[in-house]
């Protein structure tokens, strides 16, 4: 008799028809891009105020170079005095006065330019006008030694070291940047799926002992089947979950940002990373992205994330089916929930911060072969490229440190439904896997 | 008779705790049979052991001859005292789960199922989750459940509790007739009375250690202590009184009855024939109440316990 589809269909069925799961499912790519759209369009709305800034430049040195932009005004006064132009600013609601008093030298500037404002200006217009005084400034300065700022530029050679590995691959910034997001994603998505649906194994696992429905089950099949049964029939509900997240955010983003016309990469910072990092227009900047992207170990990698995937999920999931087992209702979770998100916290911090500081690292290496920590930390190492053996014996770790920990859970699982009434203590728990 | 399940010796061992200490029963094949024993004593760890829920540390269980196995699950019905179903779940949908569980397919389980439902007269429950239904009418759900596969061996964990009398008698006319048509019982309650009514066996589990089995009747015979309960139309309650005290061991009793009497409970010696204790009742007056006092369940059950 093999019951094990008929548990896994109806574990399925019950998370997939339950009401709060239903509206989690279409609620929560709504919110996100609710949410998305709300900031996408607070910050166009801050950014479409125009400030007006007066300048003041009895220096006469910088009269051509403050250039209008579509938020930014600027407008140059002459013939006033610096407390009439102040004046002047504060009654027609002029967001700033730039003052720059005559001088004699050049080098006098530097403490004698003030920006006078109602308020405490903001950084960021403060650095841009900084920043165009002190070309300016520099400029006139080289004029002044003689160079002419043509010569300068032409002087100027922009050194980007072209990178290769000793095989002769060619890698780059950019190839880093990708394998990071690849890797920091891979390991990020993984860390949450353990947690949404770990949480939801362990309150069916409760769920059945509150309902006490265990004990009915249990005459008729083996706790080790119906443990499988719980955990794959969540898995799948939480796969299903997922895929409809993915589709929708995407379907809905699209919509979104047709409407409100938002460039949606500009608002990603991993990809101001990559502009940064690459000289050129976007048109080069998304062809080389396309290149780094097929020069990623592609099929190894969407191989190793779903053997990783699967095998840390599902390691996971039989440590929370047990600690389900273990007590009654869910409020006293709290002291058995430390120790398995520690190695999983443990694992993102090793992952966002040795992985990406070193690959390679003995750090990086130990812990891409514990089992506990070997689905993210390999995960994000793998883009950097892992040699094959490591992967297979990482993924082989993983899968029997599985087996061991259904059996395990099992046990802990097999005595810990019958049991009511008292919370067990880690000691009475390690008694039981002895019944 | 044939015996279907046979039990040696089996202990189980909790950590420190003794559980169940070289337990064993025959149940004989459609019998009822009663598992009692106070709160505590090992019951449900026994019937769990024949459920293979827990395996036992030592000791074995045959069904109809052969030693337990993993297929046997379909050969047992079982109603745990902690019983409950899947609060959100229809009741149909669940009751075809638990029954494919037992391995009857699905075509089969709907059949057997509109049988039951139509004949205990809940076949418009079908789809109504069980968080709707009363504990009550929960539990009719949970018997069908348990006796839907046609099992050999029936297993009863305070089968009543929940039920309205009416309910009750109902589920009780149910287990006899299902006992009449060949099943087996295994039947663990407190209530003493459905034991004295149903059981034809009885085994008393007392502190892990089986302490009493045996036929019920077997058991009463043994128990029975040459006492009668008798009524008496005397001239002279006070000196007749006096002359019983006399004679025999005697206790106050009282039942109902029409008659100005004398009302006592006799137990005479092993010397004396009831025939001759009546004939010599008449001698003292008009004898208008007779009946030999029979142990009941309860009083052999607290008798046992406390003798240990």
């Amino acid at each position: 008799m093999n019951h094990l589809p008929l548990i896994i269909k109806r574990e399925y069925l019950t998370k997939v028809r339950n009401k709060s799961f239903i509206i989690m499912t279409f609620l929560s790519p709504l919110i996100f891009v609710g949410i998305f759209a709300l900031v996408a369009y607070l910050s166009s709305l801050n950014s479409d105020t125009v400030r007006k800034i007066s300048v003041l430049d009895e220096s006469g040195l910088f009269t051509n170079e403050f250039k209008s932009s579509p938020h930014l005004q600027y407008k140059l006064l002459s013939g006033n005095n610096l407390s009439e132009a102040k004046k002047e600013a504060e009654s027609q609601e002029i967001y700033g006065l730039l003052y720059i008093p005559k001088i004699d030298k050049l080098e006098d500037l530097s403490k004698e330019i003030t920006f006078y404002s109602e308020d405490s200006p903001s950084l960021s217009l403060m650095g841009d006008i900084n920043d165009l005084l002190e070309n300016k400034v520099n400029t006139l300065k080289l004029k002044e030694a003689g160079i002419d700022s043509e010569t300068i530029k032409n002087l100027h050679i922009n050194i980007s070291a072209n990178q290769e590995t000793f095989k002769g691959k060619e890698t780059s910034k950019l190839g880093s940047g990708l394998k990071l997001i690849f890797g920091g994603l891979a390991g990020y998505l993984l860390f949450m799926f353990i947690i949404i649906y770990g949480n939801m194994i362990m309150r069916s696992v409760i769920e059945e002992k509150t309902s006490r429905v265990i004990e009915v089950i249990i005459s008729s099949v083996k706790p080790r089947l119906l443990l499988l049964g719980k955990i794959f029939g969540t898995t799948l509900a939480g796969i299903t979950q997922f895929v409809v997240w993915v589709v929708l955010i995407l379907v809905l983003m699209t919509v979104v940002t047709s409407i409100f016309g938002i460039d949606p990469s500009s608002a990603t910072p991993s990809q101001q990373v990559l502009e940064n990092s690459v000289s050129g227009g976007t048109q080069q900047v998304l062809q080389d992205v396309m290149i780094e992207i097929n020069n990623l170990p592609i099929t190894n990698l969407i191989i190793m994330f779903i053997l990783f995937f699967v095998g840390g999920y599902l390691l996971y999931a039989s440590l929370y089916a047990s600690v389900g087992a273990a007590v009654d209702s869910e409020t006293d979770t709290q002291q058995f929930m430390m120790p398995i998100l520690m190695p999983l916290i443990l694992a993102v911090y090793v992952g966002f911060f040795t992985v990406i500081d070193n690959p390679h690292g003995t750090v990086s290496q130990v812990f891409s072969y514990i089992p506990f920590t070997s689905p993210v930390v390999m995960l994000m190492r793998i883009p950097f490229g892992v040699p094959l053996w490591q992967q297979i014996i990482s993924v082989l770790i993983l899968f029997a440190s599985f087996i061991a920990m259904v059996w395990f859970a099992a046990k802990i699982y097999r005595v810990g439904i019958l049991m009511y009434g008292k919370k067990p203590t880690y000691k009475e728990i390690f008694k039981w896997l002895k019944y | 008779m044939e015996k279907l399940l046979v039990v040696n010796n089996v202990s189980k061992t909790y950590g420190d705790y003794k559980a169940l200490n070289n337990a064993s029963i025959e149940v004989e094949k459609g019998s009822i049979f009663g598992l009692l024993g106070p709160n505590g004593a090992g019951k449900t760890t026994l019937i769990r052991i024949i459920n293979q829920i827990t395996m036992p540390d030592t000791g074995s269980v045959f069904l109809d001859g052969q030693p337990l196995q993993a297929h046997h699950i379909k050969d047992i019905g079982y109603l745990p005292e902690e019983r409950g179903l899947y609060k959100s779940m229809k009741v149909g949908e669940q009751a075809l789960y638990l029954a494919q569980l037992k391995g009857l397919s699905k075509q089969e389980a709907k059949e057997r199922l509109k049988y039951w439902f139509d004949r205990l007269q809940i076949g418009d429950w079908w789809d109504k989750k069980i968080q709707e239904l009363s504990k009550g009418m929960a539990q009719k759900i949970q018997f069908v459940v348990t006796v839907l596969h046609k099992p050999k061996l029936l297993i009863f964990d305070e089968p009543f509790s929940g039920f309205d009398p009416i309910n009750a008698n109902l589920i009780k006319d149910e287990i006899l007739k299902l006992r009449d048509e060949g099943a087996t019982v295994i039947f663990s309650t407190h209530r003493m009375e459905s034991v004295e009514e149903m059981c034809d066996h009885i085994a008393l589990i007392h502190k892990s250690n089986k302490i009493l089995d045996g036929k019920l009747i077997d058991i009463k015979r043994q128990y029975k202590s040459n006492t009668f309960e008798i009524g008496l139309i005397t001239l002279d309650h006070a000196s007749i009184s006096a002359m019983l005290k006399d004679k025999f061991e005697i206790f106050p009793a009282t039942f109902k009855s029409i008659n100005d009497e004398l009302q006592y409970k006799v137990k005479i010696p092993d010397s004396v024939s009831p025939n001759d204790f009546v004939s010599y009742l008449t001698s003292l007056g008009q004898l208008t109440h007779f009946v030999e006092v029979v142990p009941s369940a309860s009083d052999i059950f607290i008798e046992t316990i406390q003798k240990n």
